[in-house]
């Protein structure tokens, strides 16, 4: 059991580490909060030429679904729980995000310049 | 209520979809009742597990968890499909004979039909997590919860209603046909299921190419309308999908026609004057 974990492991560990080494230098990180099945801030701006990492923090206790039919992107985001998501380099333009579980108050919008 | 309606209906209606149609590609073939309703079974437990450790599961690989679980699940539900449908192609002919003695049950060779409750318990468990999550937040809510949790019942009951729908509308088409016309609705679902793979595996940045999107018909027909919803479930609809989608989409139908073409064209010579001619 403990070799297979650790054969599991190889491939996690060499997957990730080669994804965050080029991504270090170009990669844009932006923060974004869901607190009271609200985005914080509802409005995220950033250039275009590269890729960004949003951090969502769920501040919730319960899970939200980060979607949006530009970006192409869903994610579940548990209670409590940060996830990153991965987008672009994108063209300028707006790109609108919303909380599948709360589409009502979760709306919010990526700025790109 | 009715917001949480849609969101849970949403969920449901592709997995419906997809065990209705399965249902009725699978009809009058024997013990294929037990499969499915093992494969919603399976998939319905495992959406629970799923949603318990959805947190644990969200922070391996690098955060790419869900994704990998994702393309996981999806490429296991895309070769079941591709399986059954290559297999079922090469049987049709047998299938239809014997399904025209009305209340037999067909008894292929070497039939297996676990691989459509894999598929079908696949399908389940990725929609299935999701609403579970989604009751699992509404039911902490202090006050107020319970039309809430009214509206995801009868979302529920929707989503299941629109499944149990195609299925009767399938089996309702004359035997010689039945065959054909669902074995095509399932290409449409393995489309489908190869464009979502395309999107997962471009989301964990693990797929550069084809990313850019080819058109954009979300003006047109979004995929929030219902129609563009019901679409979606039903064959993959995305309104602005990126070429890599359109490509996976495309070529897992292409395999699987092809595929079957070949497997059909590998029959002993023997067998093939017999199968024109009939």
């Amino acid at each position: 059991m403990k070799t297979l974990k650790r054969l599991l492991l190889i491939p996690l560990v060499a997957l990730s580490t080669a994804w965050a080494l080029p991504g270090i230098a170009a990669d844009t990180e932006l923060q974004l909060v869901i607190k009271n099945h609200q985005f914080q801030p509802a409005e995220l701006k950033a250039p275009g030429a590269q890729k960004l990492r949003i951090l969502v923090h769920n501040q919730d206790s319960t899970a939200e679904e980060f979607e949006s039919h530009p970006l192409k992107r869903e994610k579940i985001i548990p209670g409590g729980a940060k996830v990153t998501v991965l987008v672009g380099p994108l063209k300028p333009g707006r790109y609108e995000f919303f909380g599948e579980f709360n589409p009502a108050t979760a709306k919010g919008t990526l700025v790109i310049e | 209520m009715f917001a949480s309606a849609l969101i849970v209906f949403r969920e449901t209606l592709e997995a419906a979809l997809f065990i209705g149609i399965v249902a009725a590609a699978t009809r009058d073939l024997a013990g294929r009742s037990r499969w499915i309703v093992m494969g919603i079974a399976a998939g319905v437990l495992g959406s629970v597990l799923l949603a318990a450790g959805m947190e644990q599961l969200s922070d391996l690989a690098g955060g790419a968890g869900q994704d990998v679980l994702n393309a996981v699940f999806l490429s296991m539900a895309l070769a079941m499909l591709a399986w059954h449908c290559i297999w079922i192609s090469t049987h049709a002919r047998d299938m239809v004979q014997q399904a025209k003695n009305v209340g037999s049950q067909v008894r292929a060779h070497g039939l297996t039909l676990w691989p459509i409750a894999i598929a079908v318990g696949v399908c389940v468990l990725r929609e299935g997590a999701e609403t579970v999550l989604f009751i699992g937040g509404i039911a902490t809510n202090t006050t107020g919860w319970q039309p809430l949790l009214a509206g995801a019942g009868m979302g529920l009951i929707a989503g299941l209603g629109v499944g149990s729908l195609i299925y009767l509308g399938l089996t309702r088409i004359n035997v010689q046909y039945v065959f054909r016309v669902s074995n095509a609705f399932l290409l449409l679902l393995a489309g489908s299921l190869s464009s979502q793979l395309a999107k997962v595996l471009t989301q964990a940045g693990w797929v550069d190419v084809g990313s850019e999107t080819i058109w954009d018909a979300s003006a047109i027909l979004p995929e929030s309308s219902p129609p563009g919803m019901f679409l979606h479930a039903l064959a993959g609809y995305d309104a602005s999908p990126s070429a890599l989608q359109l490509a996976l989409y495309l070529g897992a139908i292409a395999f699987i026609v092809l595929a079957s073409r070949w497997v059909q064209n590998g029959l002993s010579p023997q067998s093939r004057p017999a199968l024109r001619g009939a």
